[in-house]
């Protein structure tokens, strides 16, 4: 007699400390094999599009910062960037290279936090440490500059809040020595270690078409093989200036577009975001960084997509203005958003413990999926 | 690669006026090619596929309340609104021939309904949702319309419509606490 069988609902979430933030995932099980998963979120959801329409231009800004609150300087950029186009404004070069520092700094200190909390959904604790220690002179940089250590308010629209200190030069080539070696460090404990190759190489593997086809964006999409970075595709700012790699997953240790892939590309990409510091840090020409900033900010009627490359993938702003002092509607394009919607798809078919190690990989922040 | 404006050559070319309906490059920045709302999918799916165009990825997909109705008396004197419309805005890139076009479809507020183009770009699942969260704009042949940041008991109000006015309660709770 065949025994009676059906699938199991597992409600995991919203308060879980794999879900990386307030998400909840209904998981369909058959076994311990995955049927489909649905993620509900939401739970964040602090009306910041509503917001928008009610504050002018500036002051949007540090509202920004708490999207994605692992990346706010990115987040800042790609803002600002939507208004200047706008407004038509040209900032001078003394801020385009202060923001690309900031930004690529900024992309370091989310791979390490993607890095480290990934090594601890598999059960790896101390790469985490290691990448924490560096995350904090980061943010000492940081705090240094403008006051903050998470929630910056930096790039204004037309400039920056604060013109660099003395020290900073020193402490960024400071870090930039300091850093390489952890970089080492953690490819020993983590990158190469068996178990981990095993938790997640041929693990959540995402064919490149579909990857396109769902809107993936960033490391996520890269590790798919497809050599696609805004920096160099869709250049903006200064990034055109700078010698930098795309790294690409390569299936080293498994399939193409595997969970060890996405994790490999962040692990490169930090080393590239650290030479195109060495070739800013130098290079930094005289100026004022309040120059061009308005005094009062009126965007003529019109509407703008700007998009930028964050740590997490393609951070965009719809910018919709009737020529008043706030914008008509702020759509934002978070890239978390996108990639969370492949969750489903990604992890059909394999274990429930394995769906843990391709949601860290996918690397989201719920601050920005939920707004 | 192609210019918008070249784009919307081809398209009417293929479509005819009674789809596409104009092109505005009055504006600064991008100009915007509008569409039938309910052809929308076919439109998509052309531009996905022509070989000219290939717009394989959808950037973000966008509600927005145009807020355009004009206040008018009818037969009894009472004011009403008419021609006030919702839009969706299709931001569009080809990643093989790195060109962008802007797409939009305009669809009344009484009765907003507008072609799913999810089976074109699956991205668009997820941004639909949320346009149909907070706006109420109803994507036909959409295969999960359900609400997607604001709790699914919310009721038939729709936040980021201008006129929006917060309940009174939600659940037993005052809302303006």
């Amino acid at each position: 007699m065949a025994l009676k069988t059906e699938e199991l609902v597992l409600n995991m979430g919203p308060q879980h400390p794999s879900t990386h933030g307030v998400l909840r995932l209904l998981v369909e099980l058959d076994g311990e094999l995955v049927v489909n998963v649905k993620p509900i979120i939401g739970y964040l959801h602090r009306c910041f599009e509503k917001h928008c329409e009610a504050l002018s231009y500036n002051q949007i800004v540090p509202y920004t910062d708490r999207l994605d609150y692992l990346a706010s300087m990115s987040n800042n950029l790609s803002y600002v960037m939507g208004v200047e186009k706008l407004m038509g404004i040209q900032v001078p070069e003394r801020v385009e290279y202060i923001r690309v520092i900031m930004a690529e700094l900024q992309r370091i200190a989310s791979h390490t936090v993607a890095l480290g909390t990934y090594g601890l959904d598999i059960g790896a604790f101390t790469p985490f440490l290691f990448l924490f220690r560096d995350r904090e002179k980061i943010l000492d940089i940081f705090e240094a500059t403008c006051g903050a250590r998470l929630l910056y308010n930096y790039i204004w629209v037309g400039g920056l809040s604060h013109d660099i200190p003395d020290e900073f030069v020193p402490m960024v080539k400071k870090f930039i020595k300091e850093f390489r070696p952890t970089i080492e460090e953690v490819n020993e404990l983590l990158s190469f270690n068996k178990i981990f190759i095993e938790r997640t190489a041929n693990i959540g593997v995402l064919p490149p078409d579909t990857a396109i086809n769902y809107g993936i964006t960033g490391p996520s999409l890269r590790g798919s093989g497809i050599k696609w970075d805004l920096r160099k595709n869709d250049p903006y700012s200064i990034y055109d200036r700078f010698e930098f790699d795309i790294p690409v997953g390569e299936g080293k240790v498994g399939t193409v577009g595997d969970s060890w892939d996405r994790y490999w590309v962040r692990m490169l990409e930090m080393e590239q975001s650290l030479r195109i510091i060495e070739q800013a840090i130098d290079n930094i020409p005289d100026g004022d960084v309040h120059e061009m900033v308005p005094k009062r900010i009126k965007a003529p009627k019109g509407n703008v997509y700007v998009r930028a490359e964050n740590p997490k993938g393609e951070l965009g702003f719809f910018i919709l203005s009737d020529g008043k002092n706030n914008p008509f509607r702020v759509k934002v394009r978070p890239p978390s958003f996108v990639n969370l919607s492949v969750l489903g798809e990604l992890s059909k078919g394999y274990l429930v413990a394995d769906l843990i190690a391709i949601l860290g990989s996918l690397d989201i922040v719920l601050g920005e999926i939920d707004r | 690669m192609k210019t918008p404006e070249e784009v919307y050559n081809i398209l009417k070319e293929k479509f005819g006026e009674d789809v596409i309906l104009s092109y505005d490059d009055s504006q600064p920045v991008e100009p915007v090619i509008s569409v039938d709302p309910l052809k929308i999918h076919e439109v998509g799916k052309f531009l996905r596929d022509d070989e000219n165009l290939l717009f394989d990825s959808l950037m973000v997909l966008s509600g927005v309340d145009d807020f355009n109705g004009k206040k008018v008396k009818d037969e009894e004197g009472n004011m009403k609104e008419e021609g006030r419309t919702l839009s969706v805005y299709y931001n569009l890139h080809s990643m093989k021939l790195n060109h962008k076009v802007l797409v939009k479809v305009s669809t009344p507020i009484e009765d907003p309904k507008v072609e799913s183009v999810e089976h074109v770009w699956r991205t668009a699942d997820w941004h639909e949702r949320e346009a149909y969260d907070m706006y109420g704009i109803i994507f036909l042949n959409h295969h999960d319309l359900r609400r997607i940041l604001m709790p699914d008991d919310w009721g038939e109000r729709y936040p980021l419509r201008k006129d929006y006015e917060d309940p009174e309660y939600y659940n037993g709770m005052k809302v303006p606490y």
